[in-house]
């Protein structure tokens, strides 16, 4: 019992690493409708800037998480910039293919920065587990659970109450209706990548934390489509959900089939399996809009 | 009279080959409520569209002639910029943001406008449509079309606007709530100043709030004059009111017809 109660504790951490990268996928899929392939890349990225400030420039760790932050923003108006902007008014498909090529190259620029070894962080947070409800836990699970929750926190509020984010939501609506009230689409798409590239960069970092980083850290951006998918791929609060869901999922599946079967490795295909239930039976996923339909 | 906005020989070309508006004019007075009038592919959304520059989005692009907005031209301006300068666009077919409350689709509305009057806006809006304060929190989606309407004329009070493009406000209505929008928006005329350009297909209610009103045809006006004046025409009360020549309803049988009204789509 303690095993799995230990393995569900495991999931709910990596689900809430999911759970944000899956936050900046949403944000750009409802305000764009782009589906974003670079999102594990960008993940990637700002695990490799934060690793570099940290380890190889020696600035404390703390001011490297908000350069990190800072640099995170910076790429994600580049982008938007730079490859996307030119590719407004045309077809999504062409727009999806450029963020896979994205992926490739963001890929490679930092494998010719920083090499394919695994890096390890210095020790942030202390390493003595501490004790919940008779379970050791890691202190850097227990922040990154925490981080991840105050994240969403924060941009649910931004979604429901700053007029930012409300124009945001509105454009994902209808953009055309946003321009006619004076709402700058162009600034909406900067603002989403940029987003997206944060949370994006803070999951990267924890992860970096709990695991070291290597160059396919990346392949945790293919992890998200199942938790979006489970969640709708429109929703915030789905991504969350989908996130710790696929997270828990993944962990329990993995050491059930190493209990049972023998079988090691059930972890990585775990939730691709779910993602084609899903698709089957629930399409829309569980908080995904379908269209209102007036009576 | 002091025109707030004048277009001139407005030519818009979509997709780069067809020519939607061809040397289009028309001029509105400020204060006061202009109404465009016409058939179905006449060119009348297009024009208001080429105002508040929303035409970019539609691969649509102004060719020739000029849009002065209080003697200024703002022709190939970015929407955003337009609606800062006081100009704001009510789009066909309502346009609500489904998925977002009533409220938040009013503070939409009031994006360009300073965050210590959306209060006050707010309440103004309410005043107008008593219905959407009761509403407020509700999903705009699931409103009834009538209320979806009442919000999409409530972003534009809360717009502030100086001059309003309003695009058929009645599509879609049953009569007595389109004559309470229109009340509505000649109140909103008379109380705020506010200029409005009404396109309308419902040629009666239109001209029933209007001073001035210009008729369409295939991309140029054929006709223009005061509301009174072209509510007594003998060829606006046939072709767009229903009326034939003696007041009756008109009939197929009048083989004439097809020639007088070639005249207007020369």
């Amino acid at each position: 019992m303690e095993y799995y109660l230990q393995l569900i504790v495991n999931g709910l951490v990596v689900g809430s690493i999911y759970s944000l990268v899956a936050l900046g996928f949403v944000i750009i899929y409802k305000a764009t409708k782009v589906v974003n392939f670079a999102q594990g890349e960008m993940v990637m990225v700002g695990a490799y800037i934060c690793f570099a400030l940290t380890v190889q420039f020696n600035i404390p760790f703390i001011w490297a998480f908000l350069i990190t932050l800072g640099f995170s923003v910076l790429l994600g108006l580049a982008i938007e910039r730079m490859v996307l902007r030119p590719l407004i008014g045309e077809e999504h498909i062409s727009v999806i293919m450029v963020t896979v090529g994205m992926s490739s190259v963001l890929k490679s620029l930092v494998q010719l920065c920083w090499g394919t070894q695994i890096k390890v962080y210095p020790q942030v947070l202390p390493t003595e587990p501490v004790m919940i409800a008779g379970l050791p836990v890691a202190p850097v699970y227990i922040a990154a659970f925490i981080l991840s929750v105050i994240l969403f926190a924060v941009f649910s509020v931004f979604f429901k109450y700053s007029r930012t984010g409300v124009a945001m939501r509105a454009t994902a609506f209808d953009q055309q209706a946003a321009q006619s009230m004076g709402i700058g689409i162009k600034n909406i798409f900067a603002m989403s990548w940029c987003i997206a590239c944060i949370v994006s960069a803070v999951g990267g970092v924890i992860l970096g934390n709990i695991n070291g980083i290597n160059s396919h850290i990346g392949h945790l951006g293919l992890k998200v489509f199942p938790a979006v998918i489970l969640g709708g791929l429109d929703s915030l609060l789905g991504a969350a959900l989908g996130g710790l869901i696929i997270g828990v999922l993944e962990n329990v599946c993995d050491g059930a089939a190493r209990q049972f079967f023998n079988l090691g490795g059930f972890r990585e295909v775990a939730a691709f399996i779910i993602l084609v239930v899903i698709l089957m039976i629930k399409p829309y996923g569980l908080f995904g809009t379908k269209e209102i339909e007036r009576v | 009279m002091d025109d707030i906005l004048k277009v001139e020989n407005l030519e818009v070309v979509y997709n780069d080959v067809v020519l939607v508006l061809k040397g289009l004019s028309l001029a509105c007075p400020r204060g006061r409520i202009t109404a465009l009038l016409g058939a179905n592919g006449a060119g009348k959304s297009t024009t208001l569209k080429a105002i508040s520059g929303l035409l970019e989005t539609e691969d649509g692009e102004v060719t020739d002639g000029v849009v002065l907005y209080n003697d200024e031209p703002i022709q190939g301006l970015i929407p955003e910029r337009i609606v800062k300068r006081g100009i704001f666009q009510v789009m066909e077919g309502r346009r609500i943001f489904e998925d977002l409350t009533v409220e938040e689709n009013l503070r939409c509305g009031a994006f360009t406008r300073p965050r210590s009057e959306i209060a006050e806006s707010m309440e103004r809006v309410y005043a107008y449509f008593p219905r959407l304060k009761e509403r407020s929190r509700q999903l705009a989606g699931y409103m009834s079309g009538g209320e979806q309407q009442m919000c999409a004329i409530g972003r534009a009070i809360m717009a502030r606007p100086e001059l309003l493009l309003l695009d058929e406000p009645s599509l879609g209505l049953a009569p007595l709530l389109v004559e309470e929008i229109f009340e509505i928006i000649k109140r909103f005329n008379q109380d705020e100043g506010v200029t409005i350009l009404l396109v309308e297909q419902n040629a009666r209610a239109a001209l029933s709030v209007a001073e001035r009103a210009y008729i369409m045809e295939n991309g140029r006006v054929v006709m223009d004059g005061t509301a009174d004046d072209l509510l007594h025409n003998p060829d606006v009360q046939e072709f767009y009111l229903g009326m034939g020549r003696t007041g009756d309803k008109k009939s197929y049988r009048d083989v004439k017809h097809y020639r007088r009204r070639k005249r207007w789509l020369g």
